[in-house]
Formats: structure tokens, sequence, C-alpha cells
């Protein structure tokens, strides 16, 4: 009876990607949406290809997913992957059936799956990955993830005792994951700009996981990210197998100590946190049998996507978007101290609004309070418009930040922002907008261009 | 003032610290941090206001431990009339018993206040709260905040509940049922938001319970913009309460 009910699936939801194909609809999980609600078990029963490398953390696993899919494409490797989809358990069903044969057999030899931490009770049951790699882990929505703790116990239950663990090993979170599986530690080593506390509201790990005693930081570099020890207990942070030992974001390289031998990678994207991705990526191509001369080939043409970050020279200014997903205090935090910490003037619009709450609900905002706005109290950011549903509560967690009232101008409706930005020639315009508000974000954004672009 | 925060390095969920900084941000006060290894400060003297935030499962278990020796001179505290505010799930640690029935865990609390409170893991209730305070001594407006969690609580119907509702969920995740729970000056909320920051007619209110001079708190005007605007989404009869 399941086999009747997973063909009769299987074909509905084939049935569904050909339409959608005609319709241009490519992007959506209601195929595997489809498929799940006629046939339950329908990730057991799918065909999968033999080698699966899943990919999860809180952040930067979708970068990563997509670095290492758009390398192995470099070298004529083209897996499985659910890069034009959702994370979750739909998402990866419409993945796998769209590249099956009408018999449910898998097409493919390898995926690489970028899989939902949260949603791994609906997908570990049935897919089972050989080498699992876990960005990190820190606080994301508070209404379906909680804490880090409590993610970090989903991992520990679904991800196969079998995996080939990559982690990174500067998160004390989440490198304790799994131990005793096999395991390769990405990291490192130290950095000039390294500090000995986090000056993150966010530390999810002040306490050693052995004895609870405060946990002492030897290199920071944000919220917990760093290398540590327990002065109590001896407990520390691990050895890395993949070092970074210099990140130059200017020349666009980073350099990696692997068994013995220093490699330099492209480093396309700046800001520490990519870093991290890069190393991530090479640690699964590494593990995948990649050489790291050959690994370094395949970056060079390999970047973030740009829905993520991009600019564009416009008249007077420079105009940017810069992702900053709502709900998600550290990915918020990261993309504050980034922009705020490249050289010269700006100007920005915050409008991280989750509207997709606001339409049925209210946003919850207690996110605003675990996210970093004391990195926008500087002297060359000479603007920040707030604006949307949630523009007040934005203003006030401006203020408690230290940011001047002179410099904030709360904007009811997102698209009447542009409008109210000063244009000053030579500086830089960023708008911060995350996935809920992405379509509203790049109307704002080509508004701002447009304005720009008659100023000059 | 003194102001206690009971183990800010794991009780600090949520961006709840910042309830301190708004409610104490114009006031001179001495912040003591009290961390896990320390010996609290309320055990030698008497704070005037103490502070726990939301925290991890395992933290409960930890702050549970950490206070048990000092049980007795928390009651004592209590009967004083001292200030403390437990917001989240920081009031599980006070109850008698957490109970995990899914994973087979029963945790002793300290027993200060009689109540159980139960854990269900997978199902995170999530929702929107609007209420009354009805402290003495405090103007009677309106709470707005939310609500996250994993537990229900049952508590002895014999406390006065902190606020009334109006819409949204109370103890035991009860729809329209009281919140919280007010004992002499301790109050304990599920209710996040920050609350403080949220309620800033509430946070003056209890700030002028324990100061001589007119209390202030900073960016009032802004608060409350930020507080009239909420008090209104909330109040609309078709705005969705559950995630």
């Amino acid at each position: 009876m399941n086999r009747i009910r997973f063909y009769l699936a299987l074909w509905m939801a084939k049935l569904a990607v050909l339409t959608m194909s005609i319709l241009k609809y490519n992007g959506t999980n209601f195929p595997g949406q489809l498929a799940i609600k006629i046939c339950p078990e329908f990730l057991r029963y799918i065909g999968k290809p033999k080698e699966i490398i899943g990919i999860t953390g809180t952040n930067g696993k979708t970068s990563v997913a997509n670095m290492v899919v758009d390398s192995l494409k470099q070298d004529e490797v083209y897996p499985l992957n659910n890069s034009f989809g959702s994370n979750i358990h739909t998402g990866i069903a419409t993945a796998l059936l769209k590249e099956c044969n009408i018999f449910g057999k898998s097409k493919k030899e390898l995926a690489v799956l970028e899989i939902d931490e949260r949603a791994m009770p609906l997908i570990m049951p049935y897919i089972t990955p050989k080498i699992m790699a876990v960005t990190n882990l820190f606080r994301d929505s508070m209404k379906r993830n909680a804490h880090p703790e409590y993610i970090a116990g989903i991992l520990e239950k679904y991800i196969s005792d079998d995996a080939l663990m990559i982690l990174n090993g500067d998160d004390v979170i989440s490198s304790q994951l799994k131990k005793k599986n096999k395991r390769v530690y990405f990291g490192i080593e130290s950095l000039p700009t390294d500090l000995q506390k986090s000056i993150n509201i966010i530390n999810d790990a002040r306490i050693c996981p052995k004895c609870h005693h405060e946990l002492k930081y030897t290199n920071v570099r944000y919220h917990h990210i760093g290398r540590c020890i327990c002065e109590s207990c001896g407990f520390k942070s691990p050895e890395l197998d993949f070092m970074g030992v210099k990140v130059d974001f200017d020349a666009k390289k980073l350099s990696v100590s692997y068994k013995g031998e220093i490699y330099e990678l492209p480093q396309n994207s700046g800001g520490i946190h990519n870093a991290y991705n890069t190393l991530c990526v090479a640690t699964i191509l590494s593990s995948m049998g990649y050489d790291l001369t050959r690994i370094s080939e395949l970056l060079k043409t390999v970047s973030v996507v740009e829905s993520r970050f991009s600019k564009e020279k416009c008249g007077p200014v420079t105009v940017a978007n810069q992702m900053a997903k709502e709900n998600n205090a550290v990915g918020s935090s990261r993309a504050f101290d980034y922009i705020s910490s490249l050289p010269g003037e700006k100007e920005l619009i915050l409008m991280m609004n989750c509207l997709g709450d606001q339409e049925h609900w209210s946003e919850n905002t207690c996110w605003l309070y675990d996210c970093d706005f004391e990195f926008l109290n500087k002297d060359d950011i000479k603007q920040i418009i707030v604006t949307g549903p949630r523009g007040r509560d934005y203003h006030l967690r401006l203020l408690l930040a230290g940011v001047a009232e002179e410099k904030i101008t709360w904007i009811e409706n997102e698209i009447d922002a542009p409008d109210a930005l000063k244009y000053t020639p030579g500086e830089s315009i960023y708008i911060f907008y995350g996935t809920d508000s992405l379509a509203l974000g790049n109307r704002v954004m080509e508004k701002t261009k447009e304005i720009a672009r008659r100023r000059g | 003032m003194n102001v206690e925060i009971l183990f800010p390095e794991v009780a600090n969920l949520y961006g709840e610290l910042s309830n301190i900084r708004f409610m104490f941000g114009k006031t001179n006060h001495r912040l003591i941090n009290t961390h896990l290894e320390d010996i609290p400060a309320f055990a030698e003297s008497a704070p005037d206001f103490i502070y726990m935030g939301a925290m991890s499962e395992n933290a409960q278990e930890l702050a549970i431990n950490r206070l048990l020796p000092y049980k007795n001179r928390l009651k004592e505290l209590i009967n004083q009339g001292t200030f403390i505010l437990l917001t989240g799930n920081a009031g599980d640690v006070f109850l008698n018993e957490i109970v995990d029935k899914e994973n087979n865990i029963k945790l002793n609390g300290l027993g200060i206040v009689d109540g159980i409170t139960e854990r269900r893991m997978m199902k995170r209730h999530n929702s929107l709260y609007l209420g009354n305070t009805d402290m003495e001594g405090i103007e009677k407006k309106k709470i707005v905040a939310f609500k996250s969690q994993f537990t229900r609580t049952a508590y002895s119907d014999s406390y006065s509940p902190l606020f009334t509702t109006i819409r949204g969920y109370g103890r035991g995740l009860k729809p329209g049922s009281d919140e919280g729970v007010r004992i002499n000056n301790l109050m304990i909320t599920e209710l996040l938001g920050p609350l403080l920051i949220l309620n800033p007619f509430f946070t003056e209110g209890v700030l002028g319970c324990m100061v001589e001079c007119e209390p202030k708190l900073p960016y009032f005007d802004v608060a409350v913009d930020v507080y009239n605007k909420r008090v209104e989404e909330f109040s609309q009869p078709d705005r969705g309460f559950t995630y």
C-alpha cells in the first residue's frame, strides 16, 4: 500500500514539476509538498544518490552549499542539490524527485544538500549523509530554534553515527557534536584583529561544556567564535586540521595550513564569516578527495550569491544591498559589524521586517535586543532610516545603542525611504533587508539607484 | 540602588538583559553580576532589585543547584518585600518540579513557589499577549508582550497573578487565563519582549515603587510611541495571536 502511495505521489509531483516548468515557476517546494502530502514517507522511498554531502548550521550553510556545488561544476561534476529550493523536508523532496526517473530511481551519484537544522527530525531518518558539515551553531529564530543547545541536541540525535563530521573547531558549541564520529576540524589559528573577550551581546559559550566554569578566550572573532580554554578542567578548543593562518581581504587570499603544507585559497568575499565559509568548503572538498591545489583553482570563480551582498556605483554614490536575516540576531550583527567597518561615509536603510509575521500576527521583536545595533553607532554613519512595520522598534533600539537621535529618521513605508536619503557625493548607501522582505528590498534598492543616477 | 543579576552568563536569552539596561538606564545604581561560581550578593545583603532572565534547560538545572543553598534566604527576602523579577522560563527554577515526560526527566526546583511545569521539547508555543496590570501603586495600563516557550506551568490557585489577560495565553497556556505570579514584590512572568522595554508605563511604575524621586527611563517618549503602536496592533480583533 505504501509503495502504491509512493508511486502516486511521485508521478503527481513529477507532473507538478513539468507544469511548473512550463509556467516558469521553478524555485518552489510545491512538488515536494504535494509528494509528502500524498505519501508522508516519500523521503523513505524516493531514490537517493549513493553519496550525500549534508551541510547544516545556523549561518553560512546556504553560501557553503552553493560554493561546494559551484566548485564541483567547475570540475564538470553536477551534483543533485537544493540550491534553488528550500532546505526543509519539502525542498529536499523536490530536489530528489526532480532527479529521479519515473520509477523513483535517482539519476545522480552525488548530492550536496543544504539541510535546515530544525527540520532534521523530518529529514534525517531517511537521508544519511556520508559527510556532514556543520558551519556553526548560534541563536536563530527564537520561535523555531529556541537556543543553540536545543539545536545541538537535535543534531546530536539525528545525525548518523557513521557520518564524517566536518566541524568548525572555533565554535565551542558545534565542535562538541557527535564526539564518537570521525571528524575534521577547520578554523583559524589567530588573526591580528582577534580580541580576548567577546564584544557581542550574544555569546552562548561563556561556560565550559564539561565543568561549567568560565571559559577563557584567547582569540575571539565574533560572538563565541574563537579559541578558548577552561582553566579549571583543561578543556580547550580542538586542534585544527584545516587551519587558516592568514586572511588578506584586500588581496582576496586565505592561507591555509594542512598537513604541514601552506596553501593559498581565493577569498572572494569580505568579512571573517566568509573566510570560515571558504574553509568549510575547502574541508568538504578535501574530504571528497580533492587536493588543495585543485580546490584553490576551483574556488577562483566562486563567490557568495548576489542576493546576499552586491553593490553598484550609481551617480555620485555607491548603492549596496546587505542581507540581514530577520529574526536572526547573529546574522544581522555580522552584517552591521561588516558594513560599519568599511571605510567611508554611509547612509543606511534598515528594513529587516518580517513581513510574513506582520501580515497575520505581529513580529516577535525580542531579537532586536540580542542584536548588536551598537555597531551602527559610528561617526561615518551619517543617517539611519528606519522603516516598515517595526521601524519604531528599530528607532528605540538604535537610541538605546547610543546612536544620536538626529541621525535616525523614521519613515512609515519602506518604498518612501529612498526619498529621505541625502545622496552625499562619495558616500555609500546600504540597504539591509532579509529573505522575508527580499522583493520589497529589491524595489527599494532599484528606486534608490534611480534617484542616485538622477543626482549624478 | 543595588541591582543584582543572577547568572548573566547563561540567563540571557532573547535580549532579556536589556530589561535591566532600560529600567535602570537613568538611575544611579550599582550593578552586581552574580555568576554561577559566585556567592550571590543577596546571601549577605539585601539588594533593592534581583533579576533573572530566560535560559536554556541545562542552565535551569545549573541555576537550581547554585541557588538551592540559599533557598531560605530567598524566602526571607520575598517575605521582606525585596523586588525580584523572573522572566521567561526563569520562574521555573523557583517551582517544585520541572517535568519532561518525553525525555524522562524530572527535576526538583527550589520549591519556593508552589507549582509544576511540564516541558514539551518538540512543541514550542509562540504567541502574542495583551493584558492589564493591577499592581498597587502602578497606573493601570495595558501590557503587551510575547510568549515563546516549551513549558506549561500549573501554579497553586492561591497566588495573585501578575497580569490579567485580555487576549493571549496566561498560566498553563490556557487562553485568557491570568498571567504569572505575584508574591509580595516577587514578580514571575513568562512574558518576553523584553517586557520592561515594551511596557514603559509598567516599568516606570515598578521603578517608582523602589525610588524616592520621580522615576525616569531612557528615551521614554520613543518607548511610549513603540508601546502605543503595539497596543493598537494587539488590540485589533482580527490579529492572529498564535504563530
